[in-house]
């Protein structure tokens, strides 16, 4: 199974789709971007301030996906003895870290119009600020123990540490009484939005997604650059 | 129309602003991952013009390598 993540070949893959997915991605977020904020209707309720969602919610699902996705890496670093684990997931984190501030800094500014106030001490808004303090020990982590096999333990221990807080952040809305609203979409139940609004969600998504591949594409290839740097001195 | 898409009601400030910082965020990211990407690449190239040639055609056997040498980017 462990082939397939080689990094020799995922740096031969990496080198000749990143351009595609750079193209794609300015595709999809040219017409993500039409919908969000020229084709959707505006809420009932909160008129066009509702647009902000297009790029709220999106960072927000990718910034816990990613982080999620790093614990799961970080636990088959343990379990499997596979370092090139531990690369892939230090080329995730960056992408995951400025969508976690995408997504804080969006809602506080959602928040103003709607709220009355850009920050509460609510359940959901601290849980992700946790997140981005996780997010960045992990980053400070790598930079600071030059020792490369004590950084990558260091790092999966905080990395698994860290993935409590994220069914927290799901559920925090349903355990809290808080100011901010609980989950309008749900795998298991109805979703309470309408398509005309769901589907701008989507494209938006999808453009997210495409992005953190890039700088994880971009980034993975640098990391193995910098290790072929060290192979040269060794030669 | 075009109001209506600049002003939304009064809401306008705070969408365009969302809107940007998400976007001005995307470049940063993209531009120092680049740059980070390029610097990388520079370093390796300079490395291996100092490889004798013996060491050099060790160094070239691996596909890997070629590949960095092919060209500083791709993007």
């Amino acid at each position: 199974m462990f082939k397939f993540f080689e990094p020799n070949k995922i740096f031969l893959i990496n080198s000749k789709v990143t351009k595609y997915v750079l193209f794609l991605f300015i595709i999809v977020l040219s017409i993500g971007l039409l919908e969000a904020l020229v084709l959707s209707p505006e809420d009932y309720k909160q008129s066009h301030s509702v647009r902000i969602m297009y790029v709220h919610v999106p960072a927000a699902w990718i910034s816990i996906g990613i982080f999620s996705s790093i614990a799961f890496l970080s636990m088959g670093v343990f379990i499997f003895k596979n370092k090139n684990l531990s690369l892939i997931s230090k080329s995730l984190a960056p992408s995951g870290f400025i969508f976690n501030i995408v997504a804080l800094v969006t809602g506080a500014i959602w928040g103003i119009p709607t709220w009355g106030t850009w920050w509460a001490w609510d359940a959901r808004i601290t849980s992700m600020v946790i997140l981005l303090l996780f997010y960045l020990i992990y980053l400070l982590s790598w930079r600071i123990f030059d020792n490369n096999d004590k950084a990558i333990k260091i790092t999966s221990i905080i990395a698994i540490f860290g993935v409590i807080n994220v069914p927290i952040i799901k559920f925090s809305v349903d355990w809290w009484t808080t100011l901010h609203q609980p989950s309008s979409i749900n795998i298991l139940s109805k979703t309470s939005i309408h398509s005309s609004m769901l589907i701008p969600l989507a494209i938006m998504t999808a453009a997210f997604a495409l992005f953190s591949l890039l700088i994880f594409l971009m980034k993975y290839n640098t990391e193995l650059i910098k290790i072929k740097n060290k192979g040269l001195d060794r030669l | 129309m075009i109001n209506e898409i600049l002003f939304m009601n009064g809401y306008g400030q705070y969408v365009w602003s969302a809107f940007l910082f998400t976007l001005l965020s995307f470049v940063s990211l993209f531009l120092i991952t680049k740059l980070q990407l390029v610097k990388e690449q520079k370093k390796f190239i300079a490395k291996f013009g100092l490889l004798n040639s013996q060491k050099t055609r060790v160094a070239k056997l691996q596909n890997i390598n070629k590949e960095i040498l092919s060209g500083t980017s791709k993007i």
